[in-house]
């Protein structure tokens, strides 16, 4: 069993609430923060962790940390991305659910080593419910002290805000994110400047994920190289994955980052195998805008070692045989899964979220999507596959924000791996476009 | 002349003016438009499940910003509806995740007993259906979310029965103050 740093007290009757929180050792990181650290010595620490930002795009937390402009006498924020809506991932509203004073502790503590005054947690719009689960905590973390003037006495204030959104899976781009919380569409802004030096109301700001936050109470409680002795190689301490799909047990485990995935899909420990005793097909191992991979490539890399649940074993082998950590979000296919079926559900997914600003994603797409949908309902030719390829090309570097490469990304590697199965599609229509009808063949793994 | 106010001008009641009182001190003075995403919310809540023009200009008259700047944002966020709905609007997750536990047997079998197809409302005007985009809850697929609440593992008409009892049981009204309309099961079985 691996150690849980975030999670060991999550099944403690009462835990959500402030008094049993703390009975546990809740916001002892704020103590030994405000008391005993300056901010800078808390940026070190997170520093030495080697925390990498688990929304998905894996970034070194105190590098972007240490990037914050701090020009005196303006304010800065620091912002919590709780807009999680990468299909396949579902870890943070469980964290903020079961755990709300954990990302509040872990908000405070970020925000003193930011020089935040103010802090928001913008959460998608769809967990309203969950949105009140932490107004609640936040009122019994004021009462408490350890929010509000003058926090433990330290001479050090902090008021912090739940912000929700309203169904925009876009929010979860950074700048998308503070237009909407500046109460804007979401439309992702140009870079530079970044958010590091304007963000929230063109003030300094950092944007982390639930979980990143989160992960900012172990380490200042046990210390940054205590934290970085856990995973393997840059891939430190513990993340939450979120596994679903056709799995035995569906659900959120918190593992050290190090695990092999053939023990993280079969063992009882985490998922138990895949469910009505099928055979594997392919895995999406990061939420859905990372390339998905046959079940040989996500069990073993290309050079035949044992597929890693890290950043660098699940990216070995780059796009042609490799994936990404990403978000965390596992997504596994049995035998019977229609791939072509699968990559039109998230080409939909990723043209309906589009936020239309860039002509590549906005008209990109929608192409894909349509021929997607030809393809998959038999009326596709040959020339329909080398054209998904080409238009993934096409959008993938020519957008301002990273849908682009998350609509084309996908769409590329089912291509890839599985063209067999498009061909399939065109040369047997009828028998591809039956119910429930699925390619049984090998799929290309180099 | 006194002006005159129209007799269908819509109000915020006493409970959602609090509301909105208090969500504009989460702001600088001089940002109060932030507010305007959690006060359509509210908005929707209070005024039959949609936001119209009219509402939607009692929104803009309360953040003191142009009609236009409140159209724009509802226009984008799909959570918002623009048009009037059923009594209850069941927003079935249709992506990869929910598709491969079954969501589209799931609304096919939501729209044979409802009577109501995706994107409209039942003859009785009792449930609306609209497909949305992933809702987070990947590893209880398939899921529906009504208002505030997550239905989810709907892979049994059993389960699907015992959800729309529960609808039918409940009575529209505004959901001011917040009240806490129960959690999902994933979440109180962790």
């Amino acid at each position: 069993m691996g150690r849980k740093l975030l999670t060991e007290h999550i099944n403690v009757e009462g835990i959500n609430t402030f008094e049993v929180y703390r009975k546990h050792g809740g916001y002892r990181s704020v103590e030994k923060a405000l008391k005993t650290m300056t901010p800078d010595e808390v940026v070190e620490e997170v520093k030495k962790s080697g925390l990498r930002g688990r929304g998905g795009a894996g970034f070194p937390t105190g590098m972007k940390w240490s990037f914050l402009a701090k020009p005196e006498g303006v304010p800065r924020y620091l912002v919590c991305n709780a807009d999680e809506s990468e299909p396949g991932t579902f870890k943070d509203r469980q964290l903020m659910s079961k755990l709300p004073h954990l990302l509040i502790e872990g908000m405070i503590t970020g925000s003193y080593a930011l020089g935040a005054r103010t802090s928001y947690i913008y959460i998608r719009g769809e967990l309203l419910y969950v949105l009140r689960i932490l107004e609640k905590a936040i009122a019994e973390a004021y009462a408490a002290g350890f929010l509000g003037e003058n926090i433990l006495g330290s001479g050090y204030s902090l008021d912090l805000h739940v912000h929700p959104g309203a169904g925009a899976y876009i929010c979860g781009e950074e700048t998308a994110l503070l237009e909407s919380l500046e109460g804007k569409r979401g439309n992702p802004r140009n870079k530079p400047p970044f958010p590091a030096v304007q963000g929230l109301y063109a003030r300094p700001t950092v944007v982390n994920n639930v979980e990143t936050i989160a992960a900012v109470v172990p380490i200042i409680n046990e210390g940054g190289d205590e934290y970085a002795k856990l995973g393997v190689g840059k891939s430190t301490g513990t993340k939450l994955i979120s596994a679903c799909g056709h799995l035995n047990k569906p659900g959120i485990y918190e593992i050290e980052l190090g695990v092999p995935v053939e023990e993280f899909i079969y063992s009882d420990e985490y998922c138990g195998g895949i469910w009505k005793g099928r055979d594997l097909k392919a895995v999406v191992a990061g939420g859905s805008s990372v390339p998905i991979l046959p079940k040989e490539l996500i069990l073993k890399t290309a050079a035949g070692e044992n597929r890693l649940m890290t950043y660098e074993s699940l990216s070995d082998g780059g796009f042609v045989t490799g994936t990404m950590l990403g978000s965390g979000g596992f997504i596994a296919m049995d035998e019977t899964t229609c791939i072509v079926k699968n990559t039109w559900n998230f080409s939909r997914f990723y043209h309906h979220e589009s936020c239309g600003q860039c002509s590549p994603c906005r008209e990109g797409t929608g192409w894909m999507e349509k021929v997607l949908h030809r393809l998959e309902h038999g009326h596709g030719s040959m020339h329909d596959i080398d054209l998904l390829v080409s238009v993934a090309k096409q959008i993938e570097g020519n957008t301002i924000c990273p849908l682009g490469e998350a609509a084309a990304w996908p769409v590329a590697a089912a291509v890839r791996h599985f063209r067999h199965e498009f061909e399939w599609h065109v040369t047997n229509p009828k028998e591809a476009t039956a119910p429930g009808a699925a390619y049984r063949g090998a799929a290309v793994l180099a | 002349m006194e002006p005159t106010t129209a007799p269908n001008k819509p109000q915020f009641s006493p409970a959602a003016q609090a509301e909105i009182k208090r969500l504009l001190t989460h702001y600088p003075e001089d940002r109060s438009k932030s507010a305007l995403l959690p006060i359509l919310h509210i908005a929707q809540a209070e005024f039959g499940g949609w936001v119209s023009p009219e509402v939607q200009d009692l929104v803009a008259e309360t953040l003191k910003i142009k009609p236009i700047e409140v159209y724009e944002v509802s226009s984008f966020y799909t959570q918002y509806n623009l048009k009037p709905v059923g009594k209850h609007v069941l927003e079935i997750c249709r992506t990869g995740p929910c598709m491969l536990r079954g969501s589209d047997e799931l609304t096919a079998h939501l729209e044979r007993i409802t009577g109501a197809k995706v994107g409209g409302t039942s003859p009785d005007g009792t449930f609306t259906l609209k497909e949305v985009e992933c809702l987070a809850a990947c590893g209880f697929a398939p899921i529906v979310q009504v208002r505030e609440k997550y239905y989810e593992q709907l892979d049994t008409p059993e389960a699907v029965d015992a959800m729309l009892n529960e609808l039918k049981g409940l009575v529209h009204r505004p959901i001011l103050p917040w009240e806490e309309t129960g959690l999902p099961n994933s979440l109180k079985n962790y």
